[in-house]
């Protein structure tokens, strides 16, 4: 008999027809750890996709998935988003104690307080008359389609741990990130991807943040709710590329002679965990194709390519708002870009114009997009730093900047069933404290979870002894308001 | 009808909404109907999982003022009747369906199951007998046959009550390898296997045991874990992740667990390597356990914030490591199932508070750490540069009548400073956008933007009259790079031009010339494209004919006054209403080369203006040199001391001085350095962070206290301050009831698979309590007893027949124990990162076996750090042997650990982590494809294949599947591989350039005389075996 058959062909009947039996608990007792065997026993029976523990949702979901648009080192609210006429007012004067004793500073410490007036214009956008920044004339296009939260808050003032927390709920390095809960809660709808996609922009800013790879960590889910970075340069995916000298044909024989021994050596040791192997090397072998015609742009029409403002393969902000785009029509729950170059603690009035550039017609782009594609109503799209920036200058480092703040900022959303054309939430007549309808991110995040179909106070995991969940331990709410 | 309620109805039990706990623990296992209930094993854990977060110990969030997990306190509430579950309010509590009376309530998520309830409730008939949670009890030693391995001894002993049997021994093959793995984490070579196999003698098997624990690679092994729990990396982890000096730390790891070091010394060294009796560089290395922790260089970072950050850090490292609680809980708020509270979390970290170390920022080169050679060579640069550093602070008689000299010129050519008159500028500006700033003794400090040329024009109205000369001072200023008197980065400046005209009030100019340049001092350096041959005061007035870019410039002599002085071609007077307009040219572009500090004067004086300008001086020899009265002993030293550093005589001798100090340092900086703990004599002030807040700064300053609840019986010294050192002999003392189950729970799971408990690093009452108890405190015990002898247990576990146990099993027992916590058979399992990489290296041959040293870097991605910052990075792999180290020394990015090592689960170590998950996902199917590491390793593999392995294609694979596997193929496994191989070198034969970048994969050199088509195709064999479930596989 022969056993080799070069004809054979390598698909997903065929290729995990034995996993879908073999797959038993065992399997999953070591993919997943008992404690979530129970909750996703039922959820292995067809394949190595991930159909998530939350079955049935909580609720009816509103969105399917999440592009969540990262602007690093913290965006400016006071020149963008959050319009002080009274900050203008004191330009140059010390700002009040009253708002500024005990709390905390960054790069501030130790040096006088002094009101910075608004350095950038603000004009009406849209039928809402939203009122933001006239350097954000792309997503002042789709001003009647997004919702304006200027009453944010953090924890953290420092770049890292505010990264952290926006993404896991904490400021504690170790858990996991709001995709890979995503992801661990509802599974992928995208059988060759990755359930969490990560784009970091090729920047040519001055200071671009780091940005760790615990920023999408799985922290203690299991490996396979780990986000990946979707690159601009080299392999889109780490080592997805065949070794020089492998053709494809050949790296397909390859996986044929080993599903062919690995199954050959599961009716000897009867283990399940060999099945799961099998399909992982099938997922492997299907994101080799699937990923770069993932990332071929080219095949956009011209006018796509326009709209965003993006040449194919040129890794920046635009063109991973046109892979964000793909992702989503392909499936991939949680979506997260980072565009890193937003800490203005100097040179604001040099240096923010061209971060609007760099990010605004792009992020227009995607809402109309999606819109277009009738995506817009399925896909949560947010847009948030990490914090935002003190109502004063920062004069240490050269012509005047922002200092990092967290009593008060800016986010705004769109789609899945967020109001559209809405303002929500205020700061005080300086910008410094939201004083209006606050929002935490634990607020942010229960919310995002509630659009998905998440009730977040029921989506827990066990970790040291805690249900450990996405929006941490003090009561924290879903922003009705703000829903349609 | 229930009977009132005691309790008002909304709060007894009431569970807050923002709880954040919801069901899933299921019961560990079922208790039969005629079991014994035990409290620990069935009760506590419920009511710990759905009733302590309210009804707990932690007193601040207690509801209603009830508390469960204290029986005295229970009964006082009147929450249970003992004897009488129906007169219970407890058990009317959980079966209403009344849901404001429900409990758990309904909105916390806590379902009980009925089997939950049903327990409950028997308990409560039982008589509702509580047990102190059995991790702080200590273990007591159960009873075991004289010469009966403890281990299978408790093992048999649960298997004969649940009515399973042991399975029988694995074949040696499997033994050997699954040994290998354990012990040593590289495979045997298939000779070795043979070896074994075809030895009858009764003790091959000790014998094999014992070869393993004597290896230098067993440490290694040992290492991987304890590197995990402690967060070994070779980065500080926050914002930058910027490296710092730690890997000897990781050699001490390795050493200790081959010198067999007792667990309770190993213990000591590391949290008071600097404290014990006598530390020797060894215990100082291992010190560096306290240096582990996550810091940040971030700018804006703020003290007091990461002071709390880093003292949280190093109690939740004391709760992984040692104690196997989860006292990160206890930051906040006392813990709420364990009854650890947030005054011991504090106190705990008062032990730390000693430790010197920058809070913020960079991180100190840490100790010198010489090997036996080093330290050998060491001394002899020491004594070196002290001899000559004596030579050069020895009295020196020959230059008594020099320095007189010196002083009396020096103090001549000052003293004409007085005929000199500071010109104030009515105006001063700068062409190129400088900030220019007047001080109060008419100098000008420069600021703001730097320009790389720049014109300085200033209006002068208080010229002497019958001036006869300008004087342009160059003076150091700290504001300045390298203390000025430039701006350019090195403190140096060019003036290229000066110029000077009379400014009237008709608006007509007059240029004023000068007659004759001269300078105290003219850089000499980098004069190679200059016609003048120094940077020469004669090109400030040339008007620039030699090029506009020479002029006069002082480097080396930075941080120093220098004097340049103008003679006027006629003696000058300014009319009322007329300007002098002098204007300072830098030209020269070389990275803004202007003045940063200077001051112009003039002087009508003739002697002044043509006397001996002074030599370049610091500001603080031309204060003694000036100031009336400094002809003290005390100034007449330090103007020696300078004289020293300047006089021509003693040239020879600091250059060699120099010299010998920069081989020192070069040396010295040649040698590996480790961050380690240094003691300092007065310790932070810490105090007890309301709520985890680090800006409440009013709360109760705590001072190093071991955990009260758990050291009832321990003498705690109270004469003194606690230091380290009595923390770490409290975690090793025989009253401690964790630390020694903590450890040997973490050893089991390292040769079983699975902790008798399941969760490592929490044995309070959210873990598990341990499936079987008995044999825990029993390894507990003989660890303690043994002296805390490591080797002793793995011997113990290793030779136990539990061990033996082959790994293959039925169906129906897999269906029965599918996680093997009964012990009835060995676990199968993929092996760690480290030894995956290992395992495929050591296949090819290409493993290199060295030991230590500083960690090393394999192939990467290109641009895998692109997101790093502060500085941006580029990763440069190893190119020469280091390129294929064992994984255990990769270099550890906590930021961006290697993806290799991430893809198969190596943690970052930002946290401690006792247990890897073991996932299994398409990216290991990538790196094992397609990583060059791997790559490589596959043609390696073939290379040896095609060499050694016979003519066959059947020889070849029989061969190869031998070395990977260590045993023979099957019929099918054979076919595959053959005709695999056929395909392939089909191909490659038509297809020579693909075979031949496949055989340039890595830094290997490509074989001579082999037919690359037949290579390239073996290569095709070689990866596929390499990527078999099996190989990764530990069985």
């Amino acid at each position: 008999m022969k056993y080799y058959d070069p004809s054979f062909p390598l698909n997903r009947r065929t290729f995990l027809g034995k996993s879908a039996q073999g797959l038993g608990l065992a399997a999953l007792a070591n993919l997943l750890g008992p404690r979530q065997i129970f909750a996703a026993a039922d959820t292995a029976s067809a394949s190595s996709k991930w159909t998530g523990v939350i079955k049935p949702l909580h609720f009816p979901a509103k969105a399917k998935r999440v592009i969540w648009l990262t602007m690093a080192g913290g965006p400016s609210h006071l020149e963008l988003f959050d319009y002080k006429p009274k900050l203008a007012e004191m330009n140059g004067r010390p700002m009040p104690d009253s708002l500024t004793s005990g709390q905390q500073v960054a790069q501030l410490q130790g040096q006088q307080l002094v009101c910075f007036g608004p350095q950038f214009k603000f004009r009406r956008y849209g039928k809402c008359g939203a009122h933001f920044t006239e350097l954000f004339p792309g997503v002042g296009s789709v001003a009647d389609d997004i919702c304006i939260v200027r009453s944010m808050t953090t924890e953290a003032i420092n770049h890292d741990p505010a990264h952290t927390f926006m993404n896991t709920g904490t400021q504690i390095v170790g858990r996991p990130s709001m995709g890979s809960w995503a992801t661990y809660g509802l599974g992928s709808e995208c059988e060759n991807l990755p359930g969490f996609v990560v784009l970091v922009s090729i920047g040519k800013g001055r200071s671009p943040q780091p940005i760790a790879a615990r920023q999408w960590s799985a922290g203690f889910l299991p490996g396979r709710f780990q986000g990946v970075q979707l690159r601009g340069k080299g392999d889109p995916v780490l080592y997805l590329a065949n070794p020089p000298g492998i053709s494809r044909e050949r790296q397909e024989d390859a996986f044929r002679s080993l599903r062919v021994l690995n199954s050959e050596r599961d009716t000897v040791v009867d283990d399940p965990e060999i099945s799961a192997r099998i399909a992982q090397y099938e997922m492997a072998f299907q994101m080799q194709a699937s990923v770069p015609e993932l990332m071929d742009t080219d095949s956009e029409p011209a006018s796509i390519r326009e709209l965003y403002g993006c040449r194919p393969g040129d890794g920046s902000f635009a063109s991973n708002c046109l892979l964000a785009r793909r992702l989503a029509e392909r499936g991939v729950r949680f979506i997260q870009l980072y565009h890193r170059d937003w800490d203005h603690h100097s040179q604001l009035r040099e240096e923010l114009p061209l971060k609007a550039k760099e990010t605004d017609q792009a992020c227009g782009a995607l809402i109309r997009d999606l819109k277009q594609r009738g995506m817009l109503d399925e896909t949560l799209v947010v847009w948030a730093g990490e914090f935002g920036r003190t109502p004063m200058a920062q004069t240490n480092k050269g012509s005047p900047g922002r200092d990092h703040h967290n009593k008060g900022f800016t986010v705004w959303l769109a789609g899945a069933g967020v109001k559209s054309g809405f303002s929500y939430g205020a700061t005080d007549d300086l910008g410094y404290n939201a004083v209006e309808n606050v929002v935490t991110v634990h607020d942010l995040h229960a919310t995002m979870l509630h659009q998905l179909g998440i009730d977040h106070s029921r989506f827990t995991e066990k970790f040291q002894g805690l249900d450990w969940r996405l929006t941490g331990v003090e009561q924290a709410n879903v922003v009705q308001d703000i829903l349609a | 009808m229930h009977r009132m309620s005691p309790f008002s109805r909304k709060l007894l039990f009431a569970v807050s909404l923002a709880a954040g706990l919801s069901a899933g623990l299921a019961p560990a296992f079922a208790v039969e109907a005629t079991q014994d209930i035990q409290f620990n094993r069935d009760i506590r854990p419920i009511l710990s999982d759905k009733c302590f977060y309210c009804h707990g110990p932690d007193k601040n969030h207690r509801k209603a003022k009830l508390r469960l997990d204290v029986r005295d306190e229970a009964l006082a509430k009147e929450a249970f009747v003992p004897g009488k579950p129906d007169d219970s309010e407890l058990i009317h509590r959980i079966y209403t369906t009344d849901k404001d009376d429900q409990m758990p309530p309904p909105e916390a998520h806590k379902e009980l199951t009925d089997a939950q309830k049903d327990l409950l409730k028997r308990w409560i008939a039982g008589g509702a007998v509580y047990q102190k949670h059995w991790a702080y009890e200590l273990p007591v030693k159960p009873e075991v046959p004289p010469g009966a391995n403890g281990i299978d001894y408790l093992v048999g002993e649960r298997l004969q009550k649940i009515g399973m049997k042991p399975s029988p021994e694995a074949d040696r093959r499997t033994l050997e390898r699954r040994l290998h793995f354990d012990l040593v984490g590289i495979p045997p070579t298939p000779e070795e296997v043979t070896t074994f196999e075809k030895d009858s003698s009764q003790d091959a098997y000790d014998q094999l045991i014992d070869r393993l624990l004597a290896s230098p690679h067993y440490g290694e092994r040992m290492a991987i874990g304890w590197l995990d729990v402690v967060r070994f990396a070779d980065t500080i982890g926050y914002h930058s992740d910027n490296p710092r000096n730690i890997w000897p730390y990781r050699d001490y790891v390795i050493q200790s667990f081959n010198e067999n070091k007792p667990f309770d010394q190993f213990t000591r060294e590391q949290l008071a390597g600097d404290l014990i009796a006598h530390p020797t560089q060894e215990t100082r290395v291992a010190s560096a356990f306290n240096r582990l922790l996550l810091t940040t260089e971030e700018g804006g970072a703020q003290p007091k914030d990461y002071e709390a950050r880093m003292l949280t850090d190093r109690v939740r490292a004391i709760g992984a490591v040692w104690l196997g609680q989860t006292t990160g809980c206890a930051q906040c708020h006392d813990h709420k199932f364990d009854p650890f509270t947030q005054h011991d979390f504090y106190s705990l970290g008062a032990f730390f508070a000693d430790i010197k170390e920058p809070i913020i920022g960079r991180r100190e080169p840490g100790m010198l750490v010489p090997n036996d050679e080093q330290a050998t060579e060491l001394p002899k640069y020491r004594a070196n540069a002290e001899r000559l550093q004596n030579d050069y602070d020895s009295e020196h008689p020959e230059l008594a009548g020099p320095f007189a000299n010196w002083e009396r010129v020096q103090r001549e050519a000052l003293a004409h400073d007085k005929y000199w008159t500071a010109l104030r500028p009515s105006k001063s500006e700068s062409a190129g956008g400088a900030k220019l700033t007047l001080k109060d003794d008419a100098s000008i400090l420069v600021s703001g933007n730097k320009p790389d040329k720049d014109t300085y024009t200033l209006r002068v109205d208080n010229l002497p009259t019958n001036s006869l000369a300008i004087r342009i001072e160059a003076l150091p200023d700290d504001s300045l790079p390298s203390k000025g008197p430039g701006r350019s980065g090195n403190g140096n400046f060019v003036l290229t031009e000066v110029t000077a005209r009379i400014a009237r009030k008709n608006g007509v100019n007059q240029t004023i010339e000068f007659a004759a340049a001269r300078a105290g001092f003219e850089q000499t350096q980098a004069i190679d494209k200059n016609p003048y041959h120094a940077w020469t005061a004669a090109a400030v007035i040339d008007r620039d004919i030699q090029g506009d870019n020479l002029g006069w410039a002082v480097s080396p002599e930075v941080n120093k006054r220098h004097q340049l002085v103008l003679q006027l071609a006629r003696p000058l007077t300014l009319a009322e209403g007329e300007e002098l307009v002098i204007g300072l040219e830098q030209n020269n572009g070389g990275g803004s080369h202007t003045l940063g500090h200077f001051r112009v004067a003039a002087t009508a004086d003739g002697g002044a203006a043509d006397a001996a300008l002074p030599e370049p001086l610091p500001e603080k020899i031309v204060d003694l040199l000036t100031i009336p009265g400094s002809a003290d002993a005390d100034s007449q030293n330090k103007l020696l001391a300078y004289f020293k550093q300047i006089t021509p005589r003693l040239a020879d001798l600091r250059t060699e001085l120099a010299a010998a100090k920069k081989s020192q340092s070069d040396y010295e900086d040649s040698l590996p350095h480790c961050l380690v703990s240094v003691a300092m004599d007065e310790p932070r002030t810490v105090r007890l962070l309301p709520r985890g807040n680090w800006m409440i700064d009013d709360g109760d300053i705590m001072k190093p206290e071991l955990p009260a609840f758990l050291t009832k019986d321990y003498p705690i010294p109270t004469d003194r301050r606690l230091t380290r050192l009595d923390l770490a002999n409290w975690l090793v003392s025989p009253q401690n009831p964790l630390t020694a189950r903590v450890i040997m729970n973490r050893m089991w799971q390292q040769f079983f698979g699975t902790g008798l408990s399941k969760v490592l690093d929490d044995i309070g009452t959210q873990g598990e309590p341990p499936r079987n108890p008995e044999l825990l405190d029993w390894l507990a015990c003989e660890f303690r007893d043994s002296g805390w002898d490591l080797k002793h247990m793995v011997r113990l576990m290793v030779t136990s027949r539990t061990y033996r146990q082959t790994s293959v099993t039925s169906k129906e027992m897999l269906a029965r124990d599918p996680d093997n916590r009964e012990l009835a058979r060995q676990s199968r399992w993929r092996v760690d990162a480290e030894l995956v990489r290992d395992n495929a290296l050591s296949i090819a041959g290409m493993l290199n076996m060295k030991i230590g040293g500083p960690s090393a870097k394999p192939y990467q991605p290109a641009g895998y750090w692109e997101n790093l910052n502060f500085p941006q990075r580029t990763y440069e792999a190893d190119t020469d042997e280091n390129q294929y180290r064992r994984g255990l020394y990769t270099w550890w990015q906590r930021s961006f650990l290697h993806p290799s090592m991430l893809a198969f689960d190596a943690p970052s170590r930002e946290e401690c982590t006792a247990e890897r998950p073991r996932s299994n996902i398409p990216q290991q199917a990538l790196v094992l494809l397609n990583d060059p590491t791997y790559v490589e390793a596959a043609r390696v593999f073939a290379e040896r294949i095609v060499k050694d392995g016979g003519q066959s294609p059947e020889d070849r694979v029989r061969w190869a599947w031998q070395q990977a596997l260590m045993r023979q193929p099957d019929q099918k496994e054979l076919t595959t591989l053959c005709d695999l191989v056929k395909k392939h070198a089909a191909e490659y034969s038509e297809d020579r350039t693909s075979a031949e970048s496949l055989l340039k994969v890595g830094l290997n050199p490509v074989p001579d005389g082999m037919d690359t088509a037949e290579l390239a195709a073996w290569t095709s064999v070689a990866r596929v075996i390499l990527n078999l479930h099996e190989t990764i596989t530990r069985s």
